[in-house]
């Protein structure tokens, strides 16, 4: 089978944002970056899938040239090659960012059976790229997968919802949202980072649409306000502790 | 202005949530669920809705900013061509409309502008308290598109494993600092005579120490308790997005600087390692005297 994995880089933000003097950003100066939590297990999941049933995997990012570490990062834990739609480093909307995905996966040679994506990027969290790039091909979309198997090219997809989990069977092609959860990640050993160096990358150059969704500015929200009150240092402050328990009447 | 409201639940909070987010926004406010007797089907829900927003022409179609709101909602938007806003805290009006809305799991906001009409937006949880008074109002059921291809063909029930993390009114949670699967130990001690749940934050996750269903965080379980104890965790913004819904916040660290300190209401500086077996024996003897 033929999988594509969608991903999105962002920043590692620690305890404490930043924004740059624009407001328009995080300021990343002393950030490292990653891809969100869901799609690691996106990209963990098309791998394991591909050594179970065979087949090829292919990690698609849209993001500045930078991102091309990302994708080093993925084909280092085993994805096979990788589509870079490059942009200038702004931030695209949820629809322009769905129709260039939609335009590069028409230009693939061969179809792909399973699109995956993560339930929503860690930084927007938009929830809706996956539905628009499902809805533009005319695929099936399942969202919030926690368990994927597959059996004579039909999909048994399973969701955590309160009280349970709920079951798809969907025939591929199809697009599917995945949560952390599903899987635990590798991480690249020596020689895939060797190997990845040496996988196909493809470069493409999509043009941006006017936002439909404009982003303005990034306000940081108001702090808790709190001021933590320090029962004590170290085993001694036990009994000022089991006091506040008390009060709360948790003791 | 009239606003439709996709209602998950009518007795669910986030959708009366949104309900009173509309009522805030428009006077003319319809609340539309749709019949599940045939299971949950996305794309259908999301056709039926979209085919009451081509009839009735409103300003504005909400959803609560929830795991099914933000989906069902994205495939009315997928559907009509328009853009959607996901988890919204308030809206300007004006042309084009002017939204704040959640980013990072609510670590920072957005203001964005809204280019197209009839306005798609979820409402992030808790941007509003639900009024008690709208829980009156009529709410219409439709019936989903006929031609579902997506559905849920079956319901497998929860393992059940003590208290519910989602639950729990106590959570004693441990990050990076108890250093090994085996230093939980003294985490669940204390979560146990405290008859709460045992969390933990996404490095111990990852480092394979504890199950991901543990995690509390943007990606992991949202939790609420009366008191969260987050024991050896600094503090990062995937964290605090899962328990920032927690009333109290005792944090025990041995880092002064911790940026978990500056969300806490109260604060232990030290290794849990020494403090929280320490706790646990006070209780005992609290309890036992």
């Amino acid at each position: 089978m033929n999988i594509l994995v969608c991903v999105k880089r962002v920043p590692l933000t620690g305890g404490k944002i930043v924004l740059t003097d624009d407001q328009r950003a995080i300021s990343t100066k002393h950030l490292g970056f990653t891809i969100s939590p869901h799609e690691e297990c996106g990209c963990e999941e098309a791998v394991r899938l591909i050594e179970q049933h065979g087949g090829s995997s292919t990690v698609l990012t849209l993001g500045p040239p930078e991102a091309e570490e990302q994708l080093r990062d993925m084909m280092a834990i085993g994805i096979d090659q990788a589509v870079h739609l490059v942009t200038d480093g702004e931030e695209w909307d949820p629809q322009a960012t769905a129709g260039a995905i939609v335009e590069a996966i028409g230009a693939q040679a061969a179809p792909y059976d399973l699109i995956l994506f993560g339930n929503e990027s860690a930084d927007a969290g938009n929830y809706q790229v996956a539905i628009r790039v499902a809805h533009k091909l005319g695929l099936r979309v399942v969202t919030g997968v926690k368990g994927i198997s597959v059996h004579n090219g039909s999909l048994r997809l399973e969701e955590e919802v309160p009280g349970g989990r709920d079951v798809y069977e969907v025939p591929m092609p199809a697009v599917v949202t995945v949560k952390e959860g599903i899987n635990l990640p590798r991480y690249p050993s020596v020689p895939g980072r060797l190997r990845a160096k040496r996988k196909p990358l493809e470069a493409l150059s999509p043009v941006r649409s006017e936002p439909k969704l404009e982003m303005v500015r990034l306000v940081l929200p108001p702090g808790s306000g709190k001021q933590a009150e320090v029962l004590g240092d170290g085993p001694d402050a036990a009994p000022a502790v089991v006091g506040v328990l008390s009060e709360l009447g948790l003791v | 202005m009239s606003v439709l409201v996709f209602v998950e639940d009518p007795s669910d909070e986030l959708s009366q949530q949104a309900l009173t987010f509309a009522r805030g926004l428009g006077e003319d406010v319809h609340g539309l669920a749709i019949d599940d007797r045939d299971g949950y089907a996305p794309a259908a829900w999301g056709q039926a809705l979209a085919a009451a927003t081509r009839e009735r022409s409103p300003s504005m179609l909400l959803a609560p900013g929830t795991d099914r709101g933000n989906e069902v909602l994205a495939h009315v938007a997928a559907e009509l061509d328009l853009p959607m806003v996901a988890n919204c805290t308030s809206v300007a009006p004006g042309d084009p409309l002017t939204v704040v809305r959640v980013r990072w799991g609510g670590s920072l906001l957005e203001e964005a502008r809204l280019h197209g009409s009839p306005a798609l937006l979820t409402v992030a949880a808790h941007a509003v308290a639900a009024d008690p008074a709208g829980t009156g109002l009529g709410v219409e059921t439709l019936e989903p598109a006929v031609e579902a291809v997506v559905r849920v063909s079956e319901r497998l029930p929860a393992e059940t494993a003590g208290v519910s993390l989602a639950d729990a009114d106590v959570v004693v949670s441990g990050g990076r600092g108890v250093g090994s699967a085996e230093g939980f130990a003294v985490i669940e001690e204390l979560a146990a005579l405290l008859g709460g749940a045992v969390g933990c934050s996404r490095a111990v996750t990852s480092a394979g120490w504890r199950p991901h269903t543990d995690q509390v965080g943007q990606t992991g379980t949202k939790v609420s308790p009366s008191l969260y104890i987050a024991c050896g965790i600094s503090g990062a913004t995937q964290h605090m997005a899962g328990c920032k819904g927690a009333k109290k916040l005792l944090a025990i660290n041995p880092d002064r600087e911790a940026s978990i300190f500056a969300s806490a209401d109260y604060a232990v500086i030290g290794d849990l390692h020494q403090v929280v077996p320490a706790i646990s024996a006070e209780i005992r003897k609290v309890k036992g005297g």
